[in-house]
């Protein structure tokens, strides 16, 4: 009986610590957004050179390695959907393949991952820190709101950058998936290109954004969520960024499938 | 100057962290222009009572009136004003480490003002002046000293003028010459800027230095309000402890003892 009690206790607990941070989270949200829109009226404005040092951070910084991994993942699929759709004589079909693939799945989901590794863990740690050290109550007693000054920039760029980092990898993906399979279906890769322009619709692109803005969402309001309740020094730090990586990741990963199920309906 | 009108009214505030009463019922008023030390040991509740005055925490209980304001039922844009006219040192510095100290020190001009570029650099400079900071606005919070951090710090707090400056620990993590400067510095700037001052410490000679008045707090609540000389010639055992460094006797009671022994964790939670 008393295991039985405990073991309710424990879940109930979790469950109302979720729902807490779920309405932290959804807080962080709406806060952000009305000091985005009104706070200039309120002597709170959101400072646009904040916003464009974090749209650097996050996206211009994020290039590279963006590229690479699109890349290598476009090179991927080219490799399989070949080998795949070869056994039943279906090459021609790898271009299309490929295609929606990527714009509708695989630039969305790895640009997300990638962000959400290199970003949303960065924001965690950066506001878990400054909590830890009082610089966030130093910021709230001067009289500059700390969701104003390092929530709403974030968001804000996080909100512009995904999309933009997402388009990007769906270009290089879908190089990289030609220069592999333009030789093995016996056409150039500008002749590929040409034909994935001509097969995919602003509906598989849209597709992509629109989960990308989800994404974006969810990683910026989880890495400054989790930075916000730090407690307990250094190590607290450490483990808000680990778990806003592995939460953004998982919500990603669960929110993409819930949103392909009802795109694809 | 309202001096019939205290600057800071706190009556009957109550603080709880958990099921643990942390202030009980506590009465504190400050009058405008003289320096108030909250003195009084580890676990007394001056930290609690210092975050309640700054509006960090809602009170459970009691009423809290900063410049008049409620700041319990304050809404944003009143909160806003009365945060324009105090400034606050936190006992780290609780510098932007991503900032350099000019920067710093120009944050709340930033911010809050809008005045041009020129007139911040001057005005930021200025104050670091002030606090024997001159020079020093390019280096990072990193490259300071732990006595330059408080210095900072302070200047960051009077960036806007304040009419109410709250000090957290002056001394603490300083070897004495440093901490008997930075009385000094906190004597010179009252002076200079008018200031109302609330510093929380529990070094005595620092607070006896400075205080024009002391409230001493022990285990929640306010064992005595008076003048350097009351409180020094208080007869009340706990402030003589406090005052002559002695160990408290610590009362056992056995059931309270026991509950604690045998508690669940859920219900200190």
């Amino acid at each position: 009986m008393n295991a039985i009690s405990r073991a309710l206790e424990t879940l109930g607990r979790a469950t109302l610590a979720s729902l807490a941070g779920i309405g932290h989270a959804a807080m962080l949200l709406i806060e952000s957004s009305g000091f985005a829109l009104t706070g200039w009226r309120r002597g709170q404005p959101v400072r646009v050179p904040s916003v464009f040092e974090q749209m650097r951070a996050i996206g211009v910084d994020a290039l590279p390695i963006t590229a690479l991994l699109a890349l290598v993942i476009g090179i991927m699929l080219g490799i399989q959907f070949v080998a795949a759709l070869g056994e039943f004589g279906a090459q021609s079909q790898v271009v299309v393949a490929v295609a929606k693939s990527v714009t509708r799945e695989f630039g969305a989901l790895i640009t997300a991952i990638l962000v959400a590794g290199r970003s949303g863990s960065a924001l965690a740690a950066r506001i878990g820190s400054m909590s830890v050290s009082q610089e966030v109550d130093a910021l709230a007693v001067i009289g500059i709101d700390p969701v104003r000054y390092l929530a709403a920039p974030a968001l804000l760029a996080m909100l512009a950058m995904l999309p933009v980092l997402t388009l990007f990898a769906d270009v290089v993906a879908i190089l990289g998936a030609a220069v592999y399979s333009a030789p093995a279906l016996d056409i150039t890769p500008w002749a590929y290109v040409v034909q994935t322009l001509a097969l995919l619709t602003p509906g598989d692109i849209g597709q992509g954004l629109a989960k990308s803005l989800i994404f974006a969402i969810l990683i910026s309001l989880i890495g400054i969520a989790t930075g916000f309740s730090v407690r307990g020094g250094a190590e607290g730090v450490g483990r808000a960024t680990t778990r806003a990586v592995v939460l953004s990741i998982c919500c990603i990963v669960v929110a993409d499938m819930i949103f392909s199920y009802f795109l694809n309906r | 100057m309202t001096n019939a009108q205290p600057l800071i009214a706190v009556d009957k505030l109550e603080a709880w962290y958990g099921s643990r009463r942390i202030l009980h019922g506590v009465d504190f008023h400050v009058r405008a222009g003289e320096i108030r030390v909250i003195m009084g040991g580890s676990g007394s509740g001056k930290s609690t009572l210092l975050r309640h005055l700054l509006g960090l925490h809602r009170p459970r209980g009691g009423t809290i009136k900063l410049l008049g304001v409620d700041i319990g039922r304050a809404g944003a844009a009143e909160m806003l004003a009365v945060r324009r006219q105090i400034g606050v040192s936190f006992q780290g510095g609780a510098l932007l480490t991503s900032l350099s100290v000019g920067d710093n020190v120009a944050l709340p001009l930033r911010e809050l003002t809008t005045l041009d570029e020129g007139t911040i650099r001057i005005m930021s400079r200025l104050k670091l002046e002030m606090v024997d900071l001159g020079g020093f606005q390019d280096l990072m919070p990193a490259q300071l000293s732990g006595g330059m951090i408080k210095r900072a710090a302070l200047a960051r707090a009077i960036a806007l003028d304040p009419k109410l400056l709250f000090f957290d620990e002056p001394s603490a993590g300083l070897d004495p010459v440093v901490s008997a400067e930075l009385d000094e510095l906190i004597l010179r700037l009252r002076d200079a800027l008018r200031m109302t001052i609330v510093v929380v410490t529990h070094e005595l000679e620092s607070a006896f230095k400075i205080a024009d008045t002391i409230t001493v707090l022990d285990r929640g609540e306010i064992l005595m309000t008076g003048t350097v000389d009351e409180v020094r010639g208080a007869d009340n055992a706990r402030i003589q402890d406090l005052l002559n460094r002695r160990a408290r006797e610590v009362v056992v009671d056995a059931d309270a003892y026991l509950r604690r022994l045998t508690e669940d964790r859920s219900r200190l939670d």
